[in-house]
């Protein structure tokens, strides 16, 4: 039984028909049409920067949709602001989240719709009592009188979900609810989500996490470059005829790499001893080293040391004590600099922090590392000529889109941010490529282009240090993996005989040897 | 002996409530605009307009209450600028606090040549038609509270009340929260129908408004008239006080109690026969200024979105 069959027999609660929407002369959706169903889970699936955040804010009147219309329950509507939005039931929990870190959980739902005695005056009594029943009502307790920036994602997530049933929502929203959350939470938000349904609540969940669409969805819209491609039933179909249709290829979930015998030790780390910024020891006398044309994984739990290792590795954190060594030289507590010119080069693990300047554009951003050195820059002067010619350059090797060298990266999707750093740091043809959660947030398209570009760089006898919390991720591009647990390598294994449990109980410190 | 001390210390306690008093209304001003997110370095030129058209409607029209009226709504005047161009245009809101500055002392001798003969100076008013004293003359002479209150103006009580109006209005009120959301986090508030638009134009015209009193709070009580030189930056402690004060109205008052006790004292001092020069002790209040805000103020706590104009379909 195709869609449209299945369609007919239920009710439409959202029409948005031939929906486009253009900024200047870019074109984020092109006519897409979206049916949501009373009581069923509706996904909106489609690669970073595909349109799907943007045909969302113009149901929820964020934007104004260039050409279209939308109905509500069988009416037109005209959707111009977040108000009539919620005046029809529709109810909004944002990527990143809308939330006023100093106030309270309570003052958060209740913002805009205050309950208030004479003069306008707050009744925080009766808020917080509200707040207390529909978080019963639903099961999603929070404490309404923490602030939030003192409780968990997880937590804050919830407090946006109720802020939305605050209002009366019977349609609710949720953009890449699951990007900032842990597996476990995942599995309650998934639970959430069915609750919500069984209460007859509609729920539009967008990603691009194919297996919690096939969890927790019953259709899938599949949009690509801001077209609309199709839309499926989830229980017939999987996870890979989503992917095809999301990139509109064939997608390669496990990169195949040739064996390849390893060469030298080229970069060792001896009883390296770092501290956090509490001043507690957070990489305790730990051991390690790359060889030449291999690549090292490092699992282990978020918080186990490795954003101090990666910080120290690269001249951001100062070592206590211990050596670190590249091609026989020590660099412990070299500057950044020192470091990049002994050729080491980093994938950073906050891209949009520490990998990008946001308000460069793609060139600048390009030569971050080597503005300084000819051709970019002559007697002190840069030379744009000829740094644009090596923009463009590397923006067609590595498939950046779009392809203007002049574009800021802070408009670029996740996806293309990452090619731009992996661009620049694989052309500095580094002996130590560090690539720290290279894949965080990235859809099926560009998980697979980042896994190629690092086992292209062990295949030219370079070595890799991948640091990852994606126990798949490590497990299925290393040769040798690490585990680390606070702060020490609590084992070494060789990728091809490492099974899944074994590791699972070493990163949880249940050591083997 | 014991009892100069205690009369002495009256007597600092008094000029330091005279001298805070415009320090207080100026950075309420402060208070309101930035915790909606706009930063507003034009109360200096604020509070110039207003000490000008409080000066000015004072000595024409010899009511004290209608010129201090008159004063809030010059300020608002200029407050609607500096909304105009950082909310409705998004300009560099350091920059138009710039241009309000020099617009403020511009305008004012501008209008003063025009209005007193070509000087840049307005005539005094008369002792009748400055602000009242409520409290002259209520206390025994000689007392403790009499040497603190006898020459307060009306303007002190005022900036006191409006210290606790604006702290009920930010914190009790439903208005007050939606105000601060603005300054946290303006897409926050459009997504729940907030209209962040008009609540900042609400707050940066109050705040000229609040900035002209601080102006008048100067010019009709503690001297009659304005001159050119009569504010010389105190619109700028005001705002230090504000950051000083952690963007609250009480911080902001007790911050300026701080900073108009620094002027008290350079003026308590003054009477003495120091090897000092005057003109170093008058640097005083500037001195503690820069030196607090150096050293005591630590981790700022501004509204996360103090100085980021806000765009609706801003695509990042």
């Amino acid at each position: 039984m195709g869609y449209k069959d299945k369609a007919k027999s239920l009710t439409k609660v959202i029409e948005m028909k031939n929906i486009t929407k253009k900024f200047g002369n870019f074109v984020a959706n092109d006519s897409v049409n979206l049916d949501v169903f009373k009581g069923k889970v509706h996904a909106l699936l489609g690669e970073n920067g595909a349109g799907k955040s943007t045909l969302m804010n113009i149901l929820y009147g964020l934007y104004s949709p260039t050409s279209g219309e939308i109905l509500i329950n069988g009416k037109k509507v005209d959707i111009t602001n977040p108000n009539i939005a919620i005046e029809h039931g529709i109810g909004m929990v944002h990527q990143h989240f809308m939330l006023i870190k100093p106030f309270t959980v309570a003052q958060n739902i209740i913002l805009g719709r205050e309950p208030t005695s004479k003069f306008s005056v707050l009744n925080m009594k009766k808020a917080i009592k509200d707040v207390k029943e529909i978080s019963e009502r639903y099961g999603l307790y929070v404490d309404p009188n923490a602030k939030i920036e003192d409780i968990s994602v997880s937590m804050q997530q919830r407090v946006e979900i109720l802020k939305a049933l605050y209002r009366g929502a019977e349609i609710l929203i949720l953009d890449e609810p699951t990007a900032v959350l842990t597996p476990q939470e995942i599995v309650e938000l998934i639970q959430i989500i069915k609750n919500l349904t069984k209460e007859g609540k509609s729920i539009i969940l967008i990603s691009h996490k194919l297996k919690e669409i096939i969890a927790a969805a019953d259709f899938c819209l599949i949009i690509r470059r801001g077209k609309h491609i199709d839309t499926v039933v989830v229980s017939e179909t999987d996870e890979k005829g989503l992917a095809s249709k999301m990139v509109g290829r064939e997608v390669i979930f496990n990169v195949p790499k040739e064996d390849k015998k390893a060469g030298d030790e080229i970069f060792s780390i001896k009883d390296l001893v770092v501290k956090d910024n509490r001043g507690i020891v957070a990489v305790d006398n730990l051991n390690l080293s790359v060889k030449k044309g291999e690549i090292l994984g490092l699992a282990g739990i978020d918080g186990n040391g490795q954003t101090e290792l990666l910080e120290a590795i690269t001249g951001l954190r100062k070592v206590e004590s211990g050596e670190i060594k590249i091609n026989g030289e020590d660099i412990t507590n070299n500057t950044p600099f020192q470091i990049i010119n002994k050729k080491i080069s980093h994938i950073p693990e906050d891209r949009q922090k520490r990998g990008l300047i946001l308000d460069f554009d793609i060139s600048e951003n390009m030569i971050l590392e080597n503005y300084h050195n000819y051709p970019f820059a002559k007697r002190g002067v840069l030379q744009y000529n000829n740094i644009k010619k090596y923009a463009k350059e590397l923006i067609n090797k590595f498939d950046v889109r779009p392809r203007e060298e002049s574009k800021l990266t802070g408009t670029l999707s996740g996806g293309n941010q990452q090619k731009v750093i992996i661009a620049r740091e694989v052309t500095n043809d580094p002996d130590l490529l560090i690539a720290a959660q290279p894949t965080r947030g990235l859809d099926v398209g560009a998980i697979e282009f980042v896994h190629q570009s690092l086992i292209e760089q062990r295949n030219n006898d370079k070595a890799v240090f991948l640091i990852s919390f994606e126990l798949d991720e490590v497990m299925n591009v290393s040769d040798r993996i690490a585990v680390i647990y606070e702060g020490k390598i609590v084992g070494i294994v060789n990728a091809k005989e490492a099974k899944i449990e074994e590791l699972g109980l070493m990163m949880a410190g249940g050591g083997s040897k | 002996m014991m009892e100069t001390i205690f009369s002495n210390f009256a007597l600092i306690i008094g000029t330091t409530l005279m001298y805070s008093t415009p320090l207080i209304y100026t950075s309420l001003g402060g208070v309101l605009a930035e915790n909606s997110g706009v930063i507003n370095i034009g109360l200096e030129g604020m509070m110039i307009i207003g000490a000008f058209a409080g000066a000015t409607l004072g000595y024409f029209v010899g009511n004290p209450w209608i010129a201090f009226i008159g004063a809030g709504v010059a300020g608002g005047i200029y407050g609607l600028l500096h909304a105009v161009a950082c909310v409705s245009f998004g300009a560099n809101q350091v920059v138009s606090g710039i241009a309000i500055n020099f617009l403020g002392i511009g305008v004012a001798l501008f209008l003063s040549r025009m209005f007193f003969e070509g000087a840049t100076m307005t005539k005094s008013i008369p002792l009748d038609f400055k602000m009242p004293r409520p409290l002259n003359g209520v206390f025994p002479d000689g007392s403790f509270l009499n040497i603190i209150l006898d020459n307060q103006y009306a303007t002190v009580y005022v900036a006191l009340i409006f210290v606790l109006l604006i702290w009920f209005f930010l914190y009790k009120t439903k208005y007050g929260l939606r105000l601060r959301s603005v300054g946290e986090h303006p897409t926050a508030a459009d997504t729940l129908g907030i209209n962040v638009i008009r609540i900042r134009y609400f707050a940066v015209i109050m705040s000229g408004v609040m900035a002209g009193f601080g102006g008048a709070a100067m010019s009709l009580a503690i001297v009659s008239n304005f001159r050119p030189t009569l504010i010389s930056g105190h619109g700028f402690i005001a705002l230090a006080a504000m950051i000083f004060g952690k963007w609250k109205p009480q911080g902001a008052l007790l911050a300026c109690l701080l900073f108009g006790g620094s002027q008290g004292l350079a003026v308590f001092l003054g009477q003495f026969n120091f090897e000092i020069s005057s003109q170093l002790i008058s640097m005083l209040p500037y001195v503690i200024t820069i030196v607090v805000l150096i050293g005591f103020v630590g981790k700022s706590a501004a509204p996360a979105a103090d100085g980021i104009p806000y765009e609706k379909e801003h695509k990042y």
